[in-house]
């Protein structure tokens, strides 16, 4: 499914504005009398320090537009497939970890500033692609057709030296290092999949009203078994 | 073992630490005794730490409260597993209660425990937010990279996200490490064992001329201690702001000038070159106070 086709779903064919140009995405939509910002990758983007400036830019953008023109800031709805960070020399050169980390610092800054912030994983959200802005919204969800991931079990296998079928074996009883949104969801780390009859556009309003800027995922990732240590050493820690 | 001359790059996290604080102040939280150990290694037959790898406690340094995370590069890379990283997160967590004079995260780590890894990659983005919300509360984050596992994947980004970084030459600080480059992309676009090539992409002398890292020092426990007590001096007469627009629309521009101005660049020479080095191809050579006599404005 093209992702013109999700804005379709979600906002209604009239109801998007949003310009794809290669594989970064921005623009605007409608949902009911709400106005929305939308930020995001497409493609499966590798992301490069180029388009980690475009994604930053885009939000500082929405940040300044809101801060003077709008009564209240609109949300901003990121929207992540993201085969990973970009792999390369150059990209590694000029310090690609520092690119994120202003895009992570704008995201922060909207938050601040009172924009309610959504990710939906659209495609695919791996690794460094994903950390760089989709894990850092309020409330994540995904796609029925999302697949989110480290690392491909394969791969896993040759650096941890352990055996794939091994590994395989453990991906059925454990969420914990195996590919897949539904493991993610056990462990808080996305909070809500979207099934394919749902409708996205009621699933969205109601997340945009779920949306809360504090970070609640070790806590979710507890209440659903996925992430038992998380939430209670980080406690053990705060209170010793 | 004379502990003045003692490398930065060789020690353990534990004498990193007690070297780094004031004589005796240090306390642990969650220390070995707790056991809190991974599980999820246990499950696939991994060794276990103790400590799972990371130290997390409160000192003082140079008299002023602090809270201070190191983490253990010997143990499965300093990687990032759910215990792991939830002890930094809680730490992060008292900071905004406590609210030291500096929270100094001592990294070294390759990023994700890939036998955790969906847990792993959730606590580094957990890690983060924590950052950025005590660095917006005023209390500045500062990252020391000196360890045989540098500052990579996750915690690569971590360490730009604080105020401050401290590297000695030996740290290495990125992304993706040149291994990883190397395997996907192939020997001819990064040789990941060609030692000086991978310390002129990823080195400390590299991110100093970059502006990356904020500070470059020997490779000694006394000279990282220095570093951080001074710049806790520093922020306790100049305060730490938190970003706001302007300044990062400032970053903004100055990482788009970056990116064009080294549109093509492949090797730290050119960035050393650009930073008005007489002879880039002697910068290896430099004693790091020859370097940073030498190094005008940041690249």
């Amino acid at each position: 499914m093209s992702e013109h086709a999700v804005f379709d779903r979600l906002f209604g064919t009239a109801g998007h504005n949003v310009i794809s140009e290669g594989q970064f995405l921005h623009g605007s939509a409608q949902l009911g009398n709400e106005s929305i910002t939308v930020i995001g990758t497409r493609d499966h983007a590798a992301i490069d320090g180029p388009l980690a400036l475009r994604i930053a830019d885009a939000i500082l953008q929405a940040v300044s537009a809101d801060a003077t023109t709008h009564p209240a800031p609109r949300p901003i709805l990121f929207i992540a497939d993201t085969q990973g960070q970009a792999l390369s020399r150059h990209d590694e050169l000029l310090g690609l970890n520092g690119y994120f980390a202003h895009v992570a610092r704008c995201v922060d800054l909207a938050r601040r500033q009172g924009h309610r912030l959504l990710t939906l994983i659209h495609g695919e959200a791996v690794s460094g692609g994903f950390l760089a802005f989709g894990m850092l919204a309020d409330r994540i969800c995904a796609l029925p057709d999302a697949q989110v991931r480290v690392m491909d079990l394969r791969a896993m296998a040759r650096v941890t030296k352990i055996s794939f079928e091994r590994l395989e074996e453990l991906a059925d009883v454990s969420p914990v290092f195996a590919p897949g949104a539904e493991n993610y969801w056990r462990m808080g780390g996305i909070h809500e999949i979207w099934s394919a009859d749902d409708n996205w556009s009621e699933r969205l309003a109601a997340a945009l009203v779920s949306a809360t800027e504090t970070d609640d995922r070790a806590a979710i990732g507890l209440e659903r078994g996925g992430r038992q240590l998380a939430a209670p050493t980080a406690q053990l820690v705060a209170v010793a | 073992m004379n502990g003045r001359r003692i490398s930065y790059f060789e020690a353990s996290a534990r004498m990193r630490l007690s070297g780094l604080v004031d004589a005796g102040s240090f306390s642990e939280f969650c220390p070995p005794e707790m056991r809190q150990t991974s599980p999820h290694l246990a499950q696939l037959g991994a060794p276990q730490a103790f400590d799972d790898g990371v130290v997390v406690g409160r000192a003082s340094l140079a008299g002023h409260a602090v809270l201070i995370a190191a983490q253990e590069g010997r143990f499965i890379g300093g990687s990032v597993g759910e215990v792991h990283g939830a002890k930094i997160c809680g730490l992060l967590d008292k900071a905004m209660v406590e609210r030291p004079a500096a929270v100094l995260l001592l990294v070294d780590s390759g990023g994700v425990r890939l036998h955790e890894a969906n847990a792993g990659l959730i606590a580094i983005s957990e890690i983060m937010r924590a950052v950025l919300q005590v660095q917006a509360a005023g209390i500045p984050v500062f990252a020391l990279v000196g360890g045989s596992c540098g500052a990579f994947g996750g915690m690569g980004i971590v360490t730009r996200l604080c105020a401050e970084v401290v590297m000695s030459e030996q740290g290495r600080l990125g992304l993706s490490g040149p291994e990883v480059i190397e395997t996907v992309k192939g020997v001819e676009e990064f040789d990941s064992r060609d030692r000086a090539l991978v310390w002129r992409i990823t080195g400390g002398k590299l991110r100093r001329a970059l502006g990356d890292a904020t500070r470059l020092v020997d490779d000694l426990i006394p000279a990282f201690r220095a570093a951080a007590a001074d710049l806790i001096e520093r922020y306790q007469t100049h305060p730490l702001t938190p970003a706001h627009l302007d300044t990062l629309l400032d970053e903004q521009a100055r990482l788009a000038a970056r990116s064009e101005r080294f549109a093509s660049a492949r090797d730290g020479l050119e960035i050393w070159q650009a930073a008005a080095f007489a002879d880039a191809s002697q910068v290896p050579e430099l004693t790091v106070e020859e370097f940073n006599l030498q190094l005008g404005e940041p690249a």
